[in-house]
Formats: C-alpha cells, structure tokens, sequence
C-alpha cells in the first residue's frame, strides 16, 4: 500500500501536487518511515490506513473518500516542516503527527504561522501521540488538536492511582533529560508531595536521551536508595535496557512507566521476567473489558498483525468524521470550530472532550500491569508474541483527569 | 557510599572491558593498515545479529564461533573488494569507503531483521547471578563477557608481540616492498589483518548482544565511543585500548554515582537572576553529563599530547 | 589533483575575462528566471534548500578540498550560525532595533566565524586523523551541550523566530517563499563569488600547498598552523551563513542542525561532487539536497541507496562528479571526444540493467521484510511487482549478474576507447 512508483522519480521535488485528483480526502502523516524511529512510524500509518478504510467502507467523510498520505519526517523538525510544506503544496488541509515533541513544537508553530500569512491555505494539525504539555499550554494554537493525554494529566492520573497505594513509601525519579523528561519528574514532585506527603521521593534522576548503553550504574543507585517504586517516562531502548539491567541485578521494585508498552518493551519485560511489576498508564488498553473495543482490537489485530498501540488515533478519526459532518463541511477552519468542545464516547468506553480552551481532549486513563495473563477469558490479548499482556489495574475517570490550562488562545476571526 | 563505590567498580570493569573487546579489533586494524574504519561498529552490529540469527538455528555456543568467523569473512570481502582498490586514493578515500559502509550495513540490517529489537536471550546455561555484593546481583553471563575480553587482549599482545606472524604483519605496514621482496604476500597479509579485525567486532557483537539491547542503531550508539577509546588511548596502541576502555568505563559509571553539581556544592543561584546559561550549568548534575565526558577527554588529550596516552605517532 | 578549475582557466585564457563574468551572469539570471519558470509551492523549497546547501557544501570544502582538512564536525559552525540568527531575529522584533532580515545571514555567518575563532587555534594544530577526531569530539560536544543549556538552546524543541516580524526592507514581508527564495539566491550568489575569490587570493593558494605539502610551506616562511586556521575561520564564517539562512527559511533553530547527521551529509555532498574543483560541491549539495528530497518519497530505504552512491563514487570516481566531467575537458578541448561516445552508449545499457537490477533486488527484500502478507507489490517504474513471487526474485537476480557480465565487457571497451581518445589528446597536448 505504500507509495512505491519510480516512474517520476527524477521530478518527484518539483512535481509534487499537480497530479492528485480533488476527489478524496487527503490526511498528510508525517512521522518517522525511515531511520531510527521507523518501527514506531510505520506501527501508526498501518493504524490510519486500517482507520481509513473503516471510514471509507461506511461512505467516508461526507462523501469524500479518506486517503492517508504518508510523509517521512524521520523524527526531524526541519524535515517535518519540508513535509508539512509539501502537504500544503499538494492541496493537503489536515496533518497528524505524533513522534517526538520537538517535530510537534516545530510543527505547531509551522501551521499557526502559515494559516494566518496564507489563508485559504489552512493546515489543520491533529497531534495523536506527542504529549509535552506547552503544546496546549504557553504555545497552544487554534489550529492544533492533541488526542493524547499531556504528560500532566497522565502524572494527575497516575497520582491519583498512588494515592490510594498504601505500600507505596519511597519513589525514585528516573527520566531522560528533554523536556518531556523534565515535564514528567517537575509533576511527579509537586504532585505526590500535594496528595501524599507521607512519600519520600529517594532519588530524582535525569540522563541523556537515547545515548545511555549500559543502566547498571543508574540500578545500583536505585538499589542503595532502598526505592519501592520508580516513577519513569522512558521510551524506546532507555526503557527497554533500564528494564533489562534491572532484572540482571535483581532489582525488586514497582514500575511505574509511560511507555513500557511501545515496541520491543513488552519483549525486554517478558525477557527480564518482570510479571505483573511493571505498570504502565495510557488512555486505553487491549484488554479494557470493553465488548466492542475489544472486537475492534481483534479485528485490528487479525488485518496489521500488530497490537492497537494507538487507541486515541480511532478517537480522532471518529472525532473528526462527527466533525465534518458538524460542520456539513471540510473547511478547516469549519471543522476546527466544530471540534472545539465536541463530545464523544471514546473507544475503550467513558465518555470524552475536546477542551475548547486549549483543544486538549480529555478521556478516561488506565492504569495496567504487564504479566502473565491468569484469566484467558478476561484477558485474550498478549503482545509481541510474548504470551504475556496487559491487565487492568484502574480505571481513572475523565473528571478525575482534568487540570488548568494557561492558554490563551489567538482564534481566526 | 562504600556500596556505591564497590558496585560502581564492578559496573565500571564490566563496561570499561566490553569496550575494549569492541575497540580491539578497531585499533588492530589501525595499528596494522593505519585505517581507520568508521564500519567498526557495524561489524560490531552484525556480529549480534548473526549470532542471533544462528543462536535461533543452532544454539549460541556453535553461534559464538561461526558468527565471528562470518563476520570476518564479509570483513575481507570488503578489504579485497573494497579497501584495496581504494588504497591508491590514500587515507581519506579508505576512511570515506567506511563511512559509506557503515550507512549501508546499518540499512540493510534493518531491511532484513526489522527496526525494533529482536528478542536475542542470554543462554540458559549461563543465566544465573554468579555472585551477589550488598544484595545485588551479578549476572554470570557479564563474568563471562569480562573472561573472554581479558582472554583476547592477552592472546593478541602474545600474537602481536611474540609470534612471526605479528612481526611480519606489523612489518608490512612500515615497509610494504621490503615484506613484499621478502616472499610475503602483503595483500593478503592486509586482508587477513582486516578479515581478524572485523571478526572480533563480531565475536563482541555477539556477546554484547543479548545483554544489550540487540537492534539496526546499535552501532551508531556506539560507533564514536570506540573512536574516543582507541584515539584515547593512542591510536595503533593495544595497551593503551586496554586503559582507554577501562578508564572511560570506569569514568562514565562514577560520573552516574556523583550526584553532585555545582548547585549542590555552592547552593543555588540567586533565583532572581532568572534562567540564564548560568543557571543550566550551575543545576546540571555530574550524572548528566556523564556521557558527554569521554568526548571532552578526547578533546583535551588530542590537544595536549596528540599521540594519546601510550601511542607512539600521531597519525 | 589539480588546482585549476574551469573558471580559473577561462580567465587565463585570451578573452577569458568576459566568459569568466559571464558564467556569474548566467547563474545570477538563472538563479532570478528559476522560480518564474517552476513557480508551485514546492519547488520554491526544493530551491531554497538547494541554495542553503551550495553554501554549506562550498563552506566544507575550503576545508576538505583546499585545504585538506578532513571535518566530521562542520554542522557546529551552521548549527551556531542558525542559533545565533535565530536570537538576533527575535531580539530585533523585540526591541525594535533597525536590521531588515536579509542582513540577517551575516549575523549567522558572525555566529560561526566566532566559534570557529573560540576553538579553531587548538583543532587546527594539526591536520589528519588528529583534526578529524577532534572534530569529531567537538561535535559531539556542542550538540550534547545544547541539550544541557537549554536556556539558550531551547532544549531539543529548539528556538523559533518569526521572520516576518523584522524591519521590512522593500516592502517585503519575507513572509512568501518566493521573498525568501530570492533572499537565499542572492546569498548563494554573493557566498559563491566570495568563496570562489577566496580560492583566487594568496591565502587560498597557500591553503592549497598546506593541504599538499605542509613541510615545503614551513620552509618558505609561512606557518601552516597559522593557514589552517584562518581557511577554518572563513569555513566556519560560511557555514554560520547557510546557518542563518535555514533559520530563516525555517524560522525555528533546533538541536537537530549541530548533529552529526547535517555534518555527515555535507561531507557527503561535498565528497560526491568533488572536492577538487570549485564547482565540484554545488553539483554535490543539488544532488544530495535533491535526493534526500525525492527519494525519501519514493523509498523506506533511501538511506541504503545513498551509501551505495556514496561507495560507488569513492571506488571508482574519488574525483567526485566534477572529476568524472573534468576527465573530458583535454579530450574536449582535442577533439578526439567523438571517440569514446559509442562505447558509452555501449556501455549505458547494461550498466543502466545492472541498476535496475540492484534496485528491484533492493526493493524486493525491503518489501518482503517490511510487510508480511500486505502491500507486497512493488511499482517499480510503473510495471508491477509482487515481492513473494520467485519470478520477481528470479528476475532480480537476472538482471544483476546478466547486467553485470555485459556491463563489465562494455566497461572494457570504454577503457580502450578512453585510452585511444587520450593518446590522441596527449599527442596534441592537452593532457599531460
């Protein structure tokens, strides 16, 4: 399925736009499809193409066909803005991106800039996946929608959670030292110290992102401050090999993670033999208990042969169909304006909103452990082959998720 | 803090020798050919996946021989093919090829094995804590990477130093035409160097593997740390490697110990002054920059004695 | 190597001069025409990325070409340039100071010159495999420390500016692309020329005998201490310029342009199209820049394709693309090139075979591996594969060992016709 001719191979940079047809409905992906991050790109654009489909068999948007056009942004920013570039050019109204803050910062910035100097030409900027929390707060936008939950209101979730763990006495910190990072271990401080003072926070620890080989000295500093939890938003190999240095010294702790469920996660967890010890928080697992959402995982499953890593992005397209149809229009501007405040039952059951505010949607977040799986019936998913899956720890109520915004939003007039 | 320091020496040992079974093969190859090969760490990476690969078809123990040996057979493909008849155009030109290889190989091990990690276990056999100091474990599998990393750095001392065929091959780099005169055939003596070379990248590939995270990044992650290390310590020097490795491995495990910054030892900054570069250098922790630190070592010892620690040329 | 480029030698010849401006004439014409004739959106970037990286590339290669310096950190100089820009752009809407933006890349160029001042003395020693680690070294260096000074580096999402919101200078906003096309044009222009002078004046002749023979120039009186480190200051002076003009194009500054990634890529463009002429890194920067555009569009595995360029110009053309074109100039000049055309065209077809052979192979074990079960079909020049059929895999490797069989019989041919067309250009003098 994916764009594979050669025959303009040598025009491609110039030509790019003059030969699309008008008819469909063109959704610009752009994120990693070669380099490093392309196994989690990859994982999202399989996820769109299976969401467009599903629209298209129901009629589309409108009447308008969906089509995905993927776009390498190979976890760029400046490449990401020659994408979003390109999209323009190529008649494109509607982008999704979600790896990497940085690309969603330049990306953000990119599409306020371009609507206000080119109207006419708006770009509409749905963001699935990069969570920093200045993108819905000092540097929000009209023309961006987040369907993830920023990392704060995953940490008021997740410390909501903690504050009913009794056994939980000592946290470590451990993050990579970006911003994400940062965002997470500023908010995990002042928010155990606001619901349980009683928590001693043993170690607060930052290190570089994606540069570290070996986590034995990080583990042996956990060991000696005699931590029970530890508290990381680790993504990627810094999870993985956290995870797996921490099985080599026979580390015994609660983990408390963002990211343990990307790929190669619930593999390094299964090898280290972690069950049931590392926790994880999202806004919707496999095995929620929810009838239809788990018949759409299964379905998902069977077609991309890959776990739904990305429930919210079902949110959005869905979102974005009652939208349009809202708005009886694909104008962005229209859509936008009709997305602000929208309601909608989210995938995994509950019911959500898109915060007029400062376009953060708000739903249900779960918190799972990851282990062997007890009860077939209950649980049937597992992930990466592994035999062991996600099970439902809690479930946090979109209320007991929302926090202040500070943004102030500039609208079209 | 006596278990910090006796846990950080362990940890920094263990790191420090996987270094230098990965630069040994770097600065053998240098010190014979004076080439520097930027696709070190590619062999490096292929050597953990075929030992994968084989490990899934024939167990790891006939996996730990036969990868290392296809390894270095690919290795003195690319010095017959490749780095021979790139010679001529001198240094740049070889030091370039390897640039280019190192890209290629780091796409076509992503083509075949995939983007994300492949799940390359520790053998059974050697999955158990060997001992246990202050209640935390070590793993046999990492006394094992230490056993064989000692065990090469003495049998290449004693090939190199000791035997003919280390005469003759250190030989052929100085005085081509003299060894050629002699009878020797340096082409081959050249590509047998090579072929050694890019197999002990493989032989810490595919022990490295399982205890690392085994996937298509894993040699730029790793590829300029091998540089600092072998320039460190002096490039075509196999001790000066040696110290080079441990030195580092110690340097980057205490520097994660410390928790100190300049904040911590003279206290904050006046919070009026508002966040300046200051400030950022003023709260930045020893830890957080611990993987920055081999390079500012490089950076000073190529300015204050070029050669590095034990080498004895600069170029 | 030879130092004589084309300019160089129009200029040496009788009536030289008006050819040698002519040629800047040209390319300033050209460089007006060009958005008129492809006016889309896109190419207007495609452009003003090509621009940046003529200065970028052209800025490596007063190092690596004239004067022998091999840098694996080069982007330092245009990732500053780019921060520095960027923070003086945002001062200047701040505080209403009177500099228009197209004074801006000069800011970015000052921004390179004076980190390449700061550390050049130490790196420039000596040249070799000490300048190239140490280089290295520092590249990794700065950009780990932008991470850790956030304050000025604004951490890995980066700074960002709005260009539009400096003093205007001819009533332009700077706010279209095509505004910012013909603010980068003139900046290639005016680099090129400055470079290309540079080349022409005493200190870029004596970079050439440092880079040759560095012995032999300490003899007669120069330091070649002293002259690398000057050709690294312009280097980093030019660098900080194309710095500037990305931030300018892309209003954001970001950890991304100190890398090693930008620094790779212009030692590549520099290296394929060659450093030994001046013009050898502008055919480079519009080949990389043009396929790091088209290909990642078409291809998952540009990145693969790229090294194979790039091993296949440092085996069998270290001369670079300007070399390969260079070769032809005394045959030319001769007029004994009709000799060799046949067996070039000879030769075109089964090497043109054996690449296509290369590529579906390529394209096929990509396929294979990347989608199991799904989207198996290949496109390649609008005839279809199916990745999972022998037949596509038989083909493939047809195509690859028969293309190669011909194509190195042709290849001989070539060399035999090459040889007869350069006794002809020796016997009358033009090759030496």
């Amino acid at each position: 399925m994916r764009k594979m001719i050669m025959t303009a191979a040598m025009a491609v940079p110039f030509l790019v736009g003059a030969a699309h047809a008008q008819d469909s409905l063109k959704i610009g992906y752009i994120d990693p499809l070669s380099g490093g991050g392309a196994s989690i790109g990859e994982g999202g654009l399989k996820t769109y193409q299976f969401l467009a489909d599903e629209l298209n068999a129901k009629g589309g948007i409108l009447g308008h066909k969906v089509e995905i056009v993927p776009m390498d942004n190979k976890t760029n920013p400046q490449e990401s803005l020659v994408q979003a570039q390109k999209a323009i050019d190529a008649g494109i109204h509607y982008i999704t991106q979600g790896n990497g803050s940085s690309v969603a910062a330049a990306l953000e910035d990119f599409v306020t800039k371009n609507n206000s100097r080119n109207p006419g030409k708006e770009l509409l900027y749905f963001n699935y996946a990069a969570v920093d929390p200045a993108l819905t707060n000092e540097k929000c936008s009209f023309w961006h929608f987040r369907w993830d939950a920023n990392s704060d209101i995953k940490m008021e979730a997740l410390t909501n959670y903690m504050k009913g763990e009794k056994s939980i006495k000592k946290v470590y910190l451990i993050n990579q030292d970006y911003s994400f990072g940062q965002a997470v271990r500023t908010e995990a401080r002042k928010m155990l110290a606001a619901k349980r003072p009683d928590i001693q926070i043993v170690g607060d620890e930052v290190h570089p992102l994606l540069k570290v080989t070996d986590f034995s000295p990080y583990i042996a500093k956990i060991k000696a401050s005699g931590a029970d939890t530890v508290v990381t938003g680790n993504w990627g190999q810094d999870i993985a090999l956290l995870l797996k240095a921490a099985a080599d010294a026979g580390l015994k702790v609660s983990w408390y993670t963002y990211y343990a469920g990307g790929a190669g996660g619930p593999t390094a967890i299964k090898q280290a033999g972690l069950d049931h010890q590392v926790y994880q928080i999202t806004e919707g697992i496999p095995n929620s208990g929810n009838k239809t959402a788990m018949g759409f995982e299964k379905e998902f499953r069977a077609k991309e042969n890959m776990s739904l890593w990305y429930p919210r992005a079902v949110n959005e397209m869905r979102m974005f169909k009652a939208a349009a149809e809202k708005a009886n229009s694909l104008d962005p501007v229209k859509v936008a304006a009709a997305l602000e405040g929208m309601k909608f039952e989210v995938l995994d059951g509950g019911e959500g909103f898109m915060r007029k505010e400062d376009h953060q949607f708000f739903q249900p977040i779960y918190i799972s452990s990851f282990g062997s799986l007890k009860d077939k019936a209950k649980d049937p998913f597992d992930e990466e082959n592994t035999g062991w899956g996600w099970h439902l720890v809690s479930k946090i109520d979109t209320a007991q998720t929302i926090l202040p915004t500070t943004c102030k939003m500039k609208r079209p007039d | 803090m006596l278990e910090l320091i006796v846990i950080s020496t362990l940890n920094g040992v263990l790191f420090g020798m996987l270094l230098f079974l990965l630069s040994s093969g770097l600065t053998v190859i240098f010190s014979m050919m004076g080439v520097l090969n930027f696709a070190h760490a590619s062999f490096y990476m292929l050597g953990a996946f075929f030992g994968y690969q084989l490990t899934r078809w024939i167990g790891f123990w006939p996996a730990l021989v036969l990868a290392p040996l296809l390894v270095g057979v690919v290795g003195m493909a690319v010095e017959r093919y490749g780095l021979r008849n790139t010679h001529r155009h001198g240094h740049v030109a070889e030091l370039l090829l390897t640039f280019g290889l190192a890209f290629a190989i780091e796409e076509i091990v992503s083509m075949i094995w995939g983007k994300s990690p492949v799940d390359y276990r520790i053998p059974a056999a050697l999955d158990f804590p060997a001992f246990t100091v202050f209640s935390t474990n070590y793993p046999a599998y990492k006394i094992f990477m230490l056993a064989i990393s000692v065990s090469i750095f003495v049998a290449l001392l004693i090939v190199l130093k000791k035997t003919r065929v280390g005469l003759i091959v250190q030989a052929a780099l100085t005085y081509p035409t003299m060894v050629g005169h002699l009878g020797h055939n340096v082409g081959r003596v050249f590509m047998v160097v090579f072929g050694v070379g890019s197999a002990l990248a493989g032989l810490a590939g595919v022990i490295a593997g399982p205890s690392l995270v085994t996937q298509s990044d894993m040699a730029s992650l790793l590829g300029p740390i091998l540089f600092v290390v072998i320039v460190f310590g002096g490039l075509g020097s196999l001790p000066g490697a040696f110290i080079a490795s441990l030195l580092i491995g110690l340097i980057q495990t205490f520097a994660v110990a410390l928790n100190g910054s300049l904040a911590s030892a003279f206290g904050p900054l006046d919070p009026s002054l508002g966040p300046s570069v200051l400030t950022d250098i003023w709260n930045v922790t020893i830890a957080q920059i611990a993987p920055i630190l081999p390079y500012v070592l490089l950076v000073l010892i190529l300015i204050v004695r070029p050669m590095g620690l034990l080498g004895t040329r600069e170029t | 190597m030879t130092d004589a480029t084309a300019l160089d030698e129009l200029k040496e010849q009788p009536g030289g001069n008006l050819r040698f401006y002519g040629i800047w004439l040209i390319a300033a014409a050209a460089l007006i025409v060009l958005p008129l004739v492809f006016s889309s959106g896109s190419s207007l970037t495609s452009f003003n990325l090509i621009g940046i990286a003529i200065i970028f590339a052209l800025s490596y290669n007063i190092l690596l070409g004239q004067t022998g310096l091999l840098s694996f950190g080069h982007a330092v100089h245009y990732g500053l340039g780019g921060f520095l820009a960027v923070h003086v752009m945002n001062a200047v809407a701040n505080y209403n100071w009177p500099l228009p933006l197209p004074f801006i890349p000069l800011v970015g160029g000052v921004g390179g010159l004076a980190f390449a001042i700061l550390v050049g003395w130490v790196m420039t020693k000596r040249a070799g495999t000490v300048f190239a680690m140490i280089s290295l070294g520092i590249g990794e260096l700065v950009a780990s420390s932008s991470l850790i000074l956030r304050s000025v580096f604004g951490g890995e999402s980066g700074i960002t500016t709005d260009r539009t919101a400096l003093p205007h200078m001819f009533g332009w906003t700077f706010g279209p692309q095509r505004q910012v096309y013909y603010l980068i044009a003139f900046w290639v222009l005016v680099s090129a020329i400055a470079m290309y002078a540079l080349t022409r004046t005493p200190l870029g002749r004596i970079c050439n005998a440092v880079r040759d023979n560095p012995e032999r120039v300490e003899f007669i009186g120069y330091d070649p201490h002293v002259v690398r480190y000057f050709a690294y200051g312009f280097a980093g002076f030019f660098a900080g310029i194309a710095g500037g003009l990305t931030a300018i194009n892309f209003e954001i500054a970001n950890s991304a342009y100190l890398g090693a990634t930008q620094s790779g890529i212009v030692l590549f463009a520099a290296f394929i199209g060659g450093t030994a002429y001046f013009f050898g890194p502008i055919l480079g920067a519009i080949l990389v820049t043009y396929l790091q555009l088209g290909l990642t569009n078409i291809t998952t595995v540009w990145q693969l394709y790229f090294g194979i360029i790039f091993i296949g110009i440092v085996m069998f053309a270290p001369g670079g693309i300007a070399g390969l074109l260079m070769m032809h100039r005394p045959l030319v000049r001769a007029g004994s090139w009709p000799v060799v055309i046949p067996s070039y065209l000879l030769a075109a077809l089964p090497t043109l075979v054996f690449a296509l052979g290369i590529i579906l192979s390529i394209e096929t074990v990509a396929h294979y591996t990347a989608s199991e079960g799904e989207g198996n079909i290949i496109n390649l020049f609008g005839v279809p594969f199916d990745a999972t059929a022998p037949t596509t895999w038989a083909v493939a490797a047809l195509l690859v060992v028969g293309g190669f069989l011909i194509a190195r019989l042709t290849w001989r041919r070539v060399a035999d016709a090459w040889d007869r067309a350069a006794t002809v250009a020796r016997d009358r003098g033009y090759l030496a």
